[in-house]
């Protein structure tokens, strides 16, 4: 396939562009394989324009078009959720402009997509993707514990798919064991360890759903794997992100939960979270709603209510608080998991990292911890980020429990505004990034398919660029280390919209930004005066007299 | 308190809640149900007091001298507020009409009213208006020649008419030069003013008043507020409530939409003023509740002094103080009819703050200080907010009974004051234009939760900023003087000594090494070991994350009696 062939116009002068918030600017669009460009009416001497608009293309998620007259409008609705208006002169050009956009928005292949084509001059390639190793990550607890090690099993993908080569597991089982338990597990992920609470030395598992099927099918290795974690009389906790019924009528379809009598010291725990479906129309309901100013506030608080949104935040969070509380305070190990352990499994997990865990609360540690978590722990972002909330095409496997993910971790963030070292900022570029990038970390479901596609030869990490390019605006001023566990409130008072996300392109937000800009400006200042001032004067009286006085 | 409730003995005694009217709730448990009685009967007693004088304020002592005090009283000079407007000017006097408050019993006794408003027109109007409330000054926008205006309702019923009343409206809108025409806001429902026509008051009919455009903003009255603030209460009060559960009580009880058509209402005073340069007369029924709230969120945003902590007093001494908007009423401070009171003020509060979340720069003070005046308006503790009209806290003789609370508040108001206050802000935009699309509006957590630690951010970013901020200021004097130092050493050393060899002294530490240990030094200053403490303090049991926490936690301990000299209180 040609880029060229779908792109059926690629010039058209005299286009308008609308964007809520902004005046309108007239100039010329350009369409090129990956971006959508539109540079304002060259000056008198001929030069060319400023350029208005440089969009990817990949961030639109739907198309409207409108006629008046002999001129259309395109609405764009982006991924990101910015709605773009353009009105172009002529009903072709309109249509051809229209349908270019929808034919390279939609290419499948990942390996048509930007971030094989994208190559930046101040960086390279292989940058970043060894950032954060998981094998550095895994022998560290396996030589801190000695009771797991590194496993190489997965190396091939071999036993699951959708695991990375590197796998930490208990040292006392052997890797057949693992084999069969994988098969005993939906999509072959038998539990692994995720996280080891150092404090008290326990730890956080995933997994998958058992097949337990309709005749209450057993493995006997993938219990012996569970039982040895729980050497030495911990006790254990299953979090299964079903409802008991739910974990009970999976077993038809050949899915199931843990039986208390095949799994002695574990005790499981039922707490539903919302995926796949419903959650997508609970965020197609949200932006809805955020994006209707008309509505009177009765409307508005129903529609709020009716999206279902912050129930799913609180939920999350609570499920999350619920398995650190289970490794802080109960002293227990905990095994996360619903049916295919790639969604509110990672969820749960990730977040709850985030609750226990300061070194996951900096800049690196959470990119580390999305790279664990998310990336290689196989959340199918290709599937789940195809389309954002305006799509009309027909859903398939859409949901936004990254999202949600980052929601959650941005309400952490209010309720512990110095603990998080990171700002706001860093996750609407996630967001952003998750749904359309010009690099190759989000892309691909797994690592499987990300070896096979040749990601980390072809494309660009992401966090090279977060961490040099511009690294000061997602850090957050106030961030002072801060080794406790946050445990946040989940009353319903307590969750808030996210409205730097959700209404960024539709509320003003210009006076709120300026007091951020004052903050961070308080807060580099004291730093700031007395360095630049004393670096002025060189005499040592100066620098010593500070000290005298202090 | 407003609130007393005495729950079903349990095991370990007798629970009593009280519900506080600063939003507090405090559950106890005494051991012995007589001690739980006896203890509910007084406080009983203690809430419903019947005379003023019984009231905290009359036995509050601070330990002042006389002079003190009654400097306190004088803080605040509504005359030099009125001078600093401009008034009086060449269309704006002091009228001494009311001065023996023989006009109106609930007005002040200064007023100011167009210059060509005779007294005739003064007394005429007087009578054609509720509890004789006529029009009178309320703001005046210098820059613009524009006025706010406030009175009642007119007793119009269907067809009276008062010429002294439609020469009054005619001599303000005379009184401004600019624009001929002035709007009457009457801020009721419309189906609210025709209903007061068939008792004999009403609204204004455009056709007998000349100049004017008629305008209804449709804010609901005392009562649907009183309802409506309780149907809030109810939801936040509940513990455990699910999501959807806590959203559809806030929609349903209305309060949102309430704040945001008394900030509509508000916007749109703002907006004839500043864009259309015309005065504009805001009334309701009796000119005292929503006429006040609207008067006073209007200037507001029309004026960046009262965006300061001193004109933020002076603005609800004028508007509400002084105008008799009826605290004691509408607060219940004497026990008397439950049906007069109202959250009226609370909600003005409550726009304010919507107001300070909207342009966090704009306002000198911080929410603190509009809690401490929610505070002290129930507290009884000070004189100014006794009574329901000037007239009334004479008779009180509260200047020489009780004590000012503004002083108070000024002496501890570095607590109050806004880190990210930009003085130049008002500069840029001396009028705010706030967004009312509802999403703007939020529940006020920290108002309505404000002693339930639990569900508050756990650390304080005010706070951090401000103390950064004072430290910043610190430094930079530090560095002042040090300066200065080192300029009188210059002067009395020969230059040489310090040419010869500075590189040789320096301190073999970099400059900037040092100075991060001068910070680091400074450290405790921060409120930082307090944040920290909040967060050890909020406990996993607080926060119901499951319903699987009693299999879980390790018992905490549920209540502490009395008898052990503490309560365990929950809010």
């Amino acid at each position: 396939m040609e880029f060229a062939e779908l792109i059926k116009t690629a010039k058209v002068e005299n286009v308008m562009l609308t964007c809520p918030g902004l005046p309108s600017v007239k100039g010329t669009l350009c369409i090129t394989s990956h971006h959508l460009l539109l540079s304002s009416q060259p000056g008198g001497n001929g030069e060319q324009g400023p350029v208005e608009l440089w969009l990817l293309i990949r961030n639109v998620d739907a198309i409207e078009k409108r006629f008046v007259n002999s001129s259309g409008t395109i609405t764009l609705k982006c991924k990101d959720l910015r709605v773009l208006q353009l009105e172009i002169p002529g009903m072709e050009e309109c249509l051809n402009v229209a349908s270019s956009i929808e034919a390279l928005s939609s290419v499948d292949s990942v390996m048509m997509m930007y971030p094989f084509f994208y190559r930046p001059e101040s960086m390279k390639l292989e940058e970043g993707w060894r950032l954060y190793p998981l094998e550095h990550y895994y022998q560290q607890i396996a030589s801190d514990t000695g009771a797991w090690r590194l496993s190489c099993i997965n190396r091939e993908f071999t036993a699951c798919s959708t695991y990375p080569p590197a796998v930490i597991v208990p040292a006392a089982v052997d890797d057949e064991a693992f084999r069969k338990s994988a098969r005993f597990r939906q999509g072959g992920r038998f539990p692994i360890l995720c996280y080891y609470h150092r404090k008290n030395g326990t730890v956080m598992l995933r997994s998958s759903q058992p097949l337990v099927g309709p005749n209450g099918k057993r493995c006997r290795e993938d219990e012996l794997l569970l039982s040895s974690v729980l050497d030495g009389g911990v006790r254990g906790f299953i979090i299964d992100t079903r409802t008991a019924q739910a974990a009970k009528q999976a077993r038809m379809t050949g899915g199931g939960t843990e039986s208390r009598s095949s799994y002695l010291h574990w005790k499981r725990l039922h707490k539903a979270l919302e995926r796949g479906r419903p959650l997508q129309e609970s965020f197609i309901k949200l932006v809805e709603a955020c994006n209707d100013p008309s509505l009177n506030m009765d409307r508005w608080l129903s529609k709020l209510e009716g999206s279902k949104w912050l129930s799913h935040i609180k939920e999350a969070l609570s499920t999350a608080c619920l398995a650190a509380q289970c490794l802080e305070r109960e002293e227990a190990c905990v095994l996360v998991h619903g049916v295919e352990g790639t969604d509110t499994t990672l969820l749960v997990t990730a977040l709850a990292q985030v609750i226990l865990n300061p070194a996951c609360r900096t800049l690196v540690g959470f990119q580390g911890l999305l790279e664990r978590e998310w990336i290689q722990a196989g959340h199918p972002f290709h599937l789940r980020c195809t389309h954002s909330a305006y799509s009309h095409a027909r859903l398939k496997q859409e949901a936004p429990i990254f999202l949600l993910f980052l929601d959650c971790v941005w309400q952490l963030g209010r309720q512990f505004p110095f603990s998080l070292e990171f700002s706001e900022r860093l996750l609407l570029a996630l967001f952003d990034h998750a749904y359309a990038s010009a690099y190759g970390t989000f892309l691909c479901n797994n690592e499987k398919e990300r070896c096979l596609c040749e990601v980390k030869d072809k494309a660009h990490s992401l966090w090279p660029w977060l961490n040099q390019c511009c690294k000061q605006k997602y850090l957050n001023p106030l961030y002072r280390l801060n080794t406790l566990v946050i445990w946040p409130s989940v009353e319903p008072q307590s969750m808030q919209l996210w409205q730097g996300l959700f209404l960024r392109w539709i509320r003003s937000s210009h006076y709120l930004e300026e007091a951020l800009e004052e903050m961070q400006h308080i807060a580099a200042g004291s730093e700031n005066t007395l360095c630049s001032s004393l670096q002025e004067a060189v005499l040592p009286q100066t620098v010593t007299e500070v000290e005298n006085k202090r | 308190p407003e609130h007393l409730e005495k729950l079903p003995l349990t095991t370990s005694g007798c629970p009593l809640v009280i519900q506080c009217k600063n939003f507090r709730i405090v559950h106890f448990v005494v051991p012995r149900e007589r001690d739980c009685h006896d203890i509910y009967n007084s406080l009983l007693q203690l809430s419903r007091l019947v005379r003023y004088d019984e009231l905290y304020a009359f036995s509050y002592n601070p330990k002042q001298n006389e002079t003190e005090r009654m400097q306190g009283w004088e803080l605040i000079d509504l005359a030099e507020e009125y001078q600093r407007m401009g008034v009086p000017n060449s269309n704006w006097q002091l009228s001494d009409a009311n001065h023996d408050y023989k006009i109106c019993e609930t007005y002040p006794r200064d007023l100011y009213v167009p210059r060509n408003a005779s007294k005739p027109i003064i007394v005429g109007s007087s009578k054609f208006r509720s509890k004789g409330r006529f029009p009178v000054l309320s703001y005046y926008h210098r820059d613009k020649e524009a006025a706010i205006c406030r009175c009642s309702q007119p007793l119009s019923g269907f067809s009276a008419r008062c010429l002294e009343d439609e020469h009054m409206l005619q001599a303000i809108s005379k009184a401004n030069p600019v624009n001929r025409y002035m709007y009457v806001m009457d801020t009721r429902p419309k189906l609210n003013a025709m209903a007061n026509r068939a008792a004999g008051k009403g609204y204004e009919n455009e056709d007998n008043y000349s100049n004017i455009r008629f305008q209804f903003v449709g804010i609901e009255n005392i009562h649907v507020m009183r309802s409506s603030l309780q149907k809030l209460l109810e939801v936040a009060g509940t513990r455990g409530l699910s999501v959807n559960d806590f959203f559809s009580g806030l929609e349903n009880s209305g309060w949102l939409r309430h704040i945001k058509a008394v900030l509509d209402a508000a916007v749109l005073l703002a907006k004839a003023i500043a864009v259309e340069n015309a005065s504009v007369l805001v009334h309701c029924s009796d000119g005292w509740d929503r006429t006040s709230q609207v008067c006073s969120l209007g200037s507001l945003l029309l004026d960046p002094y009262y965006r300061t902590i001193k004109g933020f007093m002076v603005l609800i001494e004028k508007d509400w103080i002084s105008f008799g908007h009826k605290f004691s009423d509408r607060c219940g401070q004497l026990d008397g009819d439950p049906k007069e009171i109202s959250p009226v003020f609370t909600q003005f509060l409550e726009g304010v703050w919507h107001l300070t979340e909207q342009f966090p720069q704009a306002f000198e003070y911080n929410e603190a200080f509009l809690l401490q005046i929610h505070e002290h308006v129930h507290s009884c503790q000070f004189g100014n907010f006794l009574g329901n009209c000037q007239k009334e806290r004479e008779e009180l003789k509260l200047t020489e009974k009780t004590y000012s609370f503004w002083p108070f508040l000024l002496d501890e108001q570095k607590k109050y004051l806004n880190p990210l206050y930009n003085p130049n802000f008002s500069e840029r935009l001396s009028i705010l234009e706030p967004n009312t699309v509802s999403f703007n509006f939020k529940f006020w957590r920290n108002m309505y939760h404000q002693f339930d630690r639990t569900m508050h951010p756990r650390q304080s970013v005010f706070n951090l900023i401000m103390s950064t901020s004072e430290q910043n200021k610190q430094l930079e004097e530090d560095i002042k003087e040090l300066e200065l130092k080192l300029e009188q050493q210059k002067g009395k050393q020969p230059n040489a000594v310090f040419c010869k060899e500075p590189l040789l002294s320096v301190h073999p530490m970099s400059p900037t090494l040092k100075t991060s240990e001068c910070f680091k030094k400074e450290q405790p200053l921060l409120p930082v070991n307090e944040s920290i403490r909040t967060i050890e303090g909020s406990n996993t049991a607080d926060n119901r994350y499951s319903e699987y926490m009693e299999e879980l936690a390790k018992a905490e301990p549920a209540v502490v009696s009395l008898e052990y000299g503490v309560a365990r209180m929950t809010c």
